[in-house]
């Protein structure tokens, strides 16, 4: 078989369909909240974050309840406490969040390691770090849970782009000139803690990171005005998770580090572009 | 009158920073903040804004003036110098306080923008990158965009902080422009020499005992100091 008829092949199934939806709608909404994360300083709190679903997620599964009930809330609330901390300036936020972010990763696996009954520890910690199975295994719960949260995201992030933009360029020329700067920080905070947990079964919480930072930092290489960059940001955020779903059911690879080796490389390759475009401009 | 304060404290949870400053500002003056280090410039500044709390007294806005339409020209921060958004976004981005539903900018406003701009000098800039700019290009937009927030008081922390005097004079005969053309201007400074020839009004904050007078009186007052500090 050729590629082309290897992938006409997988197509014939729903869970490949399923993942590919999940894939493209996930990475949608974390490019898109990447490029205020990024601009913000706050690309640590999404990292922190993942570590802290996945805590919540390992004591779900001691107590053997549905993961969703512990970690959304949890995640949540996380969220938004550490972004008012941050600033408020209250907490030094890179060694808080390297403190959080390690302590919930080690004690989560102390805690499976200690309680869970599974018979294959070390199987389930690897799929929920590195996402190897769950997003083949997507029920079509999951697909319109993440296309709620899309549309939600999509929705706001157009309606109030203005002023996102005010409140990310300038948070206290914002507040000053009357604008409910904290509303709009705690519903960044909700929607990061939502799409953290759901892109756990994409990529695993460790490399969920790659889905929020590389698209933004790729784009912002290459773009000056931040409407440009949040549309190049999503529109790579998509087609890096496409072709690194394709690919790793082509070689048989883990689906969340081949998503992540491609936004390496194009990274790279925008980078490159920059370069090439600067020096351009100066001959 | 835009606003007055009267036996005002100003500070932090932690402590009073300043205490007893009286001051008002009338339509058309060009009031000037002065004073060490560590005055309470700036939390001064944060509190007519409303962006932190008075210890004592209050800042009074007259009943015909919204608190919330001053256009603020605030420090520059490390993050904004490397933040892709072009000049035009940033100066619009003056809009998004005016109206609490109003989610997109109009045509009048789109229009007002290009005015404010030409009126600056900054109108060819406008699809140029932020980052890309002199730091004087970048407190003129920063400026513009503090016009578009507001009908008539602007408000200014440190505008010349870090820039060279050729972009510090032509900064300040550009506000003073502004001033002629009937906006009230509060500004904090370290430049007392410049800020007495532009300024109508000085408020020095000190430690023991704030000054608040026209810049003519002020410039005597300290002359008087220096006298009487030279005969003893």
């Amino acid at each position: 078989m050729n590629i082309f008829e290897q992938l006409a092949y997988f197509f014939h199934y729903d869970f490949v369909i399923y993942a590919l939806i999940v894939g493209v709608l996930i990475s949608l909404c974390c490019a898109i909240l990447g490029v205020t994360l990024v601009l913000k300083k706050y690309s640590m709190i999404g990292d922190g974050l993942s570590h802290i679903a996945f805590g919540s997620m390992t004591i779900a599964m001691v107590l053997a309840i549905a993961d969703v009930y512990l970690m959304l809330p949890v995640t949540v609330v996380v969220a938004i406490l550490l972004i008012r901390l941050t600033n408020s300036g209250k907490v030094k936020n890179d060694s808080a969040i390297a403190m959080l972010s390690v302590g919930a990763l080690g004690l989560g696996y102390l805690i499976v390691s200690l309680f869970s009954s599974s018979a294959n520890i070390s199987g389930d910690i690897c799929s929920t770090l590195f996402g190897s199975t769950s997003i083949l295994t997507l029920s079509t719960l999951d697909v319109w849970t993440c296309l709620a949260l899309t549309v939600f995201v999509l929705g706001f992030f157009i309606l109030f782009h203005n002023k996102i933009f005010a409140v990310t360029f300038d948070e206290t020329f914002a507040k000053a000139t009357g604008v409910k700067t904290a509303v709009y920080n705690n519903i960044i905070a909700i929607i990061i803690g939502i799409t953290i947990v759901l892109a756990m079964k994409l990529v695993g919480s460790l490399l969920i990171s790659a889905l929020i930072v590389f698209p933004a930092v790729s784009a912002i290489r290459l773009f000056k005005s931040y409407k440009l960059v949040i549309i190049f940001a999503s529109i790579i955020g998509v087609v890096n998770s496409v072709l690194g779903i394709l690919l790793s059911m082509l070689w048989g690879s883990p689906v969340g580090a081949t998503i992540v080796a491609i936004d390496v490389v194009v990274y790279f390759v925008c980078w490159f572009v920059e370069i090439i475009i600067r020096e351009t401009k100066r001959v | 009158m835009i606003l007055s304060a009267k036996k005002l404290s100003i500070g932090y949870s932690d402590g009073i920073v300043c205490k007893d400053i009286n001051f008002c500002v009338n339509k058309g003056d060009f009031l000037c903040i002065i004073g060490e280090n560590g005055t309470g410039k700036s939390t001064l500044i944060k509190t007519i804004l409303g962006l932190n709390k008075s210890i004592k007294g209050e800042i009074r806005f007259s009943e015909d003036y919204d608190a919330q339409r001053v256009g603020y020209l605030p420090q520059i921060s490390e993050m904004q110098k490397d933040f892709p958004a072009t000049v035009k976004e940033v100066v619009m981005s003056g809009f998004v306080g005016n109206k609490k539903w109003k989610l997109f900018f109009n045509k009048a406003e789109k229009k007002l923008a290009q005015d404010y701009m030409r009126n600056i000098g900054i109108a060819d800039l406008q699809k140029k990158s932020f980052r890309e700019l002199s730091g004087g290009q970048q407190q003129r937009v920063l400026l513009t965009r503090a016009l578009c927030s507001t009908d008539n008081l602007l408000v200014l922390d440190e505008p010349t902080n870090g820039l060279d005097a050729k972009f510090t004079k032509s900064f300040y005969s550009l506000l003073k422009n502004l001033n002629k053309q009937g906006i009230t201007i509060i500004m904090v400074s370290h430049n007392i020499e410049k800020v007495t020839e532009i300024s109508s009004h000085i408020l020095c904050l000190k430690k023991d005992g704030c000054f608040f007078g026209t810049s003519a009186e002020y410039v005597e007052s300290e002359n008087a100091q220096t006298v009487s500090g030279g005969a003893q």
